[in-house]
């Protein structure tokens, strides 16, 4: 579907380029489409919007205390077995 | 799946500005005063000391654990996940040579661990015929209705969780390791082995379809 304003490209073009637009900073947004068409312009939003939530939702957590113990005895398994294979 | 982080953070919406600017993109493992390892202590760890290597898993445990938990979204095979990641960095920190930060380097073997595990899991981490032939709903042009809604202003957290976590496989290991991880596309093709123009087309459905997911349940609630 393409709105009523004239532009250099329909919206299905411009939506086929949006792949290789998206990631590339502000470049999607600053497209000329973009700029005339309201409806892409929504749907460029939105992606970022939800790209933006996204991030919110995965905040950085603490592992649990005891994993420093698990992890230094398979480093101390490690070491033995290749202390072994050496021998 | 259950988000890593869903008690601490709440069910409530994220509330996000109107038309807001894009999305500030996080640097994968960057550095901080938090997690910065002193060339001293590198050395030192380099070196086979114990104790340096502890000092080294105390700086970086959160970010690595969180990275684990956030592409797993298993609470048990993240330690699993985190203990591999350390086991191989003290198997391979003698290689480092300071190319990149240390910070980074770590994150990239971290995030080869979880590839590992994922393609031992059988996941199909790329699937061209999927990328490059998308299906009818998929096409461009289908995202515009007389019913469209809105999604800039508040988003339901819960209702975000479960829709990354419906995404396919694939969908959502690239959504995670560009929006949330912060990777580029030519890093990604890198770790996965795809091009970068599937990257950026799985990355573009991912998000098409969390949208849809999202319009779909604002329709629902409206009812």
């Amino acid at each position: 579907m393409t709105s009523e304003v004239p532009k250099s490209i329909s919206c299905a073009e411009f939506q086929a380029q949006l792949p290789d637009l998206i990631g590339a900073g502000d470049s999607a947004a600053d497209h000329p489409h973009v700029r005339e068409c309201a409806l892409c312009r929504e749907l460029l939003e939105n992606l970022e919007t939800i790209a933006e939530a996204a991030r919110q939702l995965f905040p950085e957590v603490e592992p649990p205390d005891d994993l420093w113990d698990q992890i230094d005895s398979a480093i101390k398994e490690d070491e033995k077995g290749k202390g072994e294979l050496a021998n | 799946m259950k988000g890593p982080d869903e008690e601490a953070s709440g069910a409530g919406p994220i509330e996000l500005a109107v038309g807001q600017s894009a999305p500030v993109k996080s640097t994968p493992g960057r550095e901080s005063a938090a997690t910065n390892v002193s060339p001293e202590l590198l050395e030192r760890a380099q070196a086979g000391d114990h104790h340096a290597f502890a000092e080294i898993y105390a700086l970086h445990k959160r970010r690595i654990y969180s990275l684990c938990l956030r592409m797993l979204g298993n609470a048990a095979e993240a330690e699993d996940l985190t203990q591999e990641a350390f086991l191989q960095l003290h198997r391979k920190i003698g290689t480092f040579r300071g190319e990149s930060a240390f910070s980074t380097w770590l994150h990239r073997l971290a995030i080869n661990v979880v590839l590992m595990r994922l393609r031992k899991k059988g996941l199909q981490l790329i699937s061209l015929d999927e990328a490059m032939e998308p299906t009818a709903e998929e096409r461009p042009g289908r995202s515009f209705g007389t019913d469209d809604l809105s999604l800039t202003g508040a988003i339901d957290r819960l209702a975000l969780q479960r829709a990354i976590d419906d995404l396919p496989a694939g969908y959502r290991l690239i959504f995670m390791l560009h929006d949330i991880e912060g990777y580029e596309h030519n890093e990604i093709a890198d770790m996965l082995k795809c091009s970068i123009g599937n990257s950026k087309s799985q990355l573009h459905k991912a998000r098409l379809k969390l949208r849809d997911a999202l319009r779909i349940q604002s329709r629902e609630e409206g009812r």
